[in-house]
């Protein structure tokens, strides 16, 4: 492979801000990932790509799964797998039916405790109406991984005539949350920190298609879904707002986050709008039809706290996100460069 | 938490504003000292609350900021030792050294890990009897009593593997070096809340009278920097030049006198180059003779590291206050988060980077 110009990134090698879903990775994926295979699916730079096979649309994505440590609260790296390529096919609008299922097991790994997370991963497929059809099992030498990664690539089928994507949203609609924030993030870093909190966090980690299909069985007009993974809210909705060039505001106070993870937020050094969640998706609307969706939402448990938080107000040429804040000032909110390290007090 | 909450409170917020400026009659300079203030006003976006008239300069306190390049370089050299487990706090790691950071060379295989305190560094070096254990210590006098205690423990346990990189800054003597500048537009501080929540506020009734400016211990929410300001004022009109305490809820006079002990055991202090300012007298700590056991700069022969700081930045401006970030002629520019020229671009706290994210694009 030829690059046609100097490599435009600082670093010559990759490090770790580049999975970080900030704006390093959004570099890499700019400058290197997507010149290279580039193509009318890939360029529409959504959570899937949708198809057309015969007279069926069909969602396609895929996902890896290196979490570490390979348990918390709410979930394990075999749910997490499970859940976060289906939410990429709901997210679509698709009905997920098929997965994919690769290994990839450090030498040592407990046969035990591969077939706990295989047995969870089972159990997640069938909650969300999915089975899982093929894979593949690689073993690496011990000290070559952290014990398991996962890898799993997902179809479903378009049975709705919408075209939600980015392109779709439109000035006037409605932001909604279904969920609250970071809660996922906060879980797993307690978790490989050893930090005991008083109150329990858990995981948000939970399978989102039924909250969509419900939406679209509601005949809900959604313009675009986005779920919430590394980088969080910020990050997810200024990705949207350059896919789309519009400004999308959102207000401070409307923000659900629990206050046990705003608490371990403050402690740690960390905003939650750049945390990760992984059951929780913003949701692009007419603005009349909020009402009607929040109370669809909010009869699942995945989405109880589900509410508006903001809205699009223009068209921006570069796509713009701006937080209205509590004591009454707008402030934009940019990608951070890699991942959120952790202050020094 | 509802007491958070409540220094958060809008309403109260605006009271506070429209205090202030009821009772200024003429512009007025304040400094806060902290990066964590810094950071709070940015994001509450206070001093856009302020009238016009209130113009406050970001001080030099964040740790990550002022910590000079030699260190970086000390910290990677040490880091590139083959084997050495390095720690350190996490908003470190990105701060550019003269030719790389601590990020990239923990991508070329170097063993570097984020810890939330010395004494984890020191759990690691326990746990690691085979390997040499290094923890960076920076900061102010925050952070520095738990590298006292991580020092202290190393002794009784004896442990010949763990070892400390020492770069810790005291606020006083700063705050001096500003004041004595020609240059010097500050008018009031804002005192750091935490810093004296640690060596309580009595060192500063000398700086408050020699220099003549008035001084409040201030907290970090919107409400909190709100009554420092307004205190602050409050003096200024006045005439007065005191030391008063805006924080009493968690600054004490005398400040944590165990702290302070354990401070004085392991610390002596020194002379030490501030990034950006240059070097400020007996504004440093490091290690006592009894502890060189425990120094990580002699164990691994990294005194006579001494690196000079790029010209095209202007940090040491910012850290006093001379410009603002995005007078900067570098700042959004060659001079980004993701390419930091100094660290007031890397850290969480500095300005620069407060600016960068939350200013930028935005009407």
């Amino acid at each position: 492979m030829e690059l046609t110009c100097p490599l435009p990134l600082n670093y010559q090698q990759i490090v770790m801000a580049h999975g970080g879903g900030g704006r390093l990775m959004q570099q890499l994926l700019a400058r290197v990932v997507q010149p290279t295979f580039s193509n009318d699916y890939l360029n529409q730079q959504h959570d899937s790509a949708v198809f057309t096979v015969g007279n069926q649309r069909l969602a396609f994505t895929s996902d890896s799964y290196v979490i570490k440590p390979l348990f918390f609260k709410g979930g394990d790296i075999g749910k997490l797998s499970v859940c976060g390529t289906v939410n990429d096919l709901a997210m679509s609008g698709a009905k997920p039916l098929f997965l994919s299922c690769s290994l990839i097991i450090e030498e040592g790994f407990p046969i035990e405790t591969l077939q706990r997370i295989l047995q969870s991963m089972q159990e997640t497929a069938e909650q969300a109406g999915v089975m899982i059809v093929t894979g593949d099992t690689k073993v690496v030498d011990h000290g070559k991984g952290d014990g398991l990664y996962i890898n799993t690539a997902g179809i479903g089928l378009l049975e709705t005539d919408l075209i939600i994507q980015p392109s779709s949203i439109q000035v006037g609609d409605a932001v909604i949350l279904s969920g609250d924030l970071a809660r996922h993030g906060i879980a797993v870093m307690l978790e490989r920190e050893g930090l005991d909190f008083e109150s329990e966090i858990v995981s948000d980690c939970a399978v989102l298609s039924p909250l969509v299909q419900d939406l679209l069985q509601a005949g809900i007009e959604i313009h675009c879904l986005r779920d919430l993974t590394r980088g969080g809210l910020a990050s997810c909705l200024i990705e949207l707002a350059h896919s789309a060039n519009v400004h999308i505001e959102i207000t401070e106070t409307a923000l659900p986050i629990i206050e046990p993870v705003r608490t371990a937020c403050e402690l740690l050094g960390f905003d939650p709008l750049y945390i990760a969640n992984e059951g929780c998706f913003a949701l692009f609307l007419p603005a009349e039809q909020v009402a009607s969706a929040l109370a669809i939402l909010q009869k699942h448990q995945t989405g109880q706290h589900a509410c508006q938080i903001g809205t699009v107000q223009s068209t921006h040429e570069q796509g713009l996100l701006t937080l209205s804040t509590a004591m009454g000032i707008i402030r934009g909110l940019d990608l951070l460069s890699g991942e959120q390290l952790p202050r020094i007090c | 938490m509802f007491h958070k909450q409540a220094f958060r409170n809008p309403a109260i917020a605006k009271k506070l504003v429209a205090a202030i400026a009821q009772i200024s009659t003429q512009p007025w300079t304040i400094m806060e000292v902290c990066g964590g203030q810094t950071h709070s006003i940015i994001q509450y976006g206070i001093d856009q609350l302020l009238p016009d008239n209130i113009r406050l300069i970001h001080g030099p306190g964040c740790p990550v900021c002022v910590t000079p390049l030699a260190y970086i370089d000390k910290a990677l050299a040490i880091a590139s030792v083959p084997d050495i487990i390095f720690c350190s706090f996490g908003d470190m790691l990105r701060v550019p050294s003269s030719h790389s950071d601590l990020l990239s060379a923990k991508a070329q295989g170097a063993d570097i890990r984020i810890v939330y305190s010395p004494l984890d560094a020191l759990k690691i070096a326990q746990e690691n009897p085979n390997r040499e254990v290094v923890f960076f210590a920076v900061g102010f006098e925050t952070t520095a009593p738990t590298t006292a205690l991580a020092a202290q423990q190393a002794k009784q346990l004896g442990l010949k593997n763990f070892s400390l990189l020492t770069c810790h800054v005291c606020v006083p003597p700063v705050m001096r070096a500003l004041l004595k500048s020609e240059n010097c537009q500050v008018q009031g501080f804002l005192a750091a809340g935490h810093v004296c929540a640690i060596m309580g506020y009595q060192q500063y009734h000398p700086i408050a009278q020699r220099y003549r400016v008035p001084i409040v211990v201030t907290g970090f929410e919107p409400v909190d920097i709100l009554q420092g300001i307004y205190q602050c004022v409050q003096q200024l009109e006045a005439g007065r030049f005191e030391v008063e305490n805006a924080y009493s809820r968690v600054v004490k006079e005398q400040g944590n006198t165990a702290a302070q002990n354990a401070m004085q055991q392991v610390f002596q202090t020194v002379d030490r180059n501030w990034r950006g300012l240059g070097e400020i007298p007996q504004s440093g700590l490091m290690l006592a003779p009894s502890f060189d056991a425990w120094n990580a700069e002699l164990k691994f022969n990294v005194q006579t590291i001494n690196t000079e700081e790029p010209k095209a930045c202007r940090s040491g401006d910012v850290l006093q206050g001379l410009i603002t970030p995005p007078q900067c002629p570098e700042f959004g520019k060659t001079c980004t988060p993701e390419h930091p020229l100094g660290a007031t671009m890397v850290s969480t706290e500095g300005a620069c980077a407060a600016y960068y994210r939350y200013r930028r694009g935005v009407n």
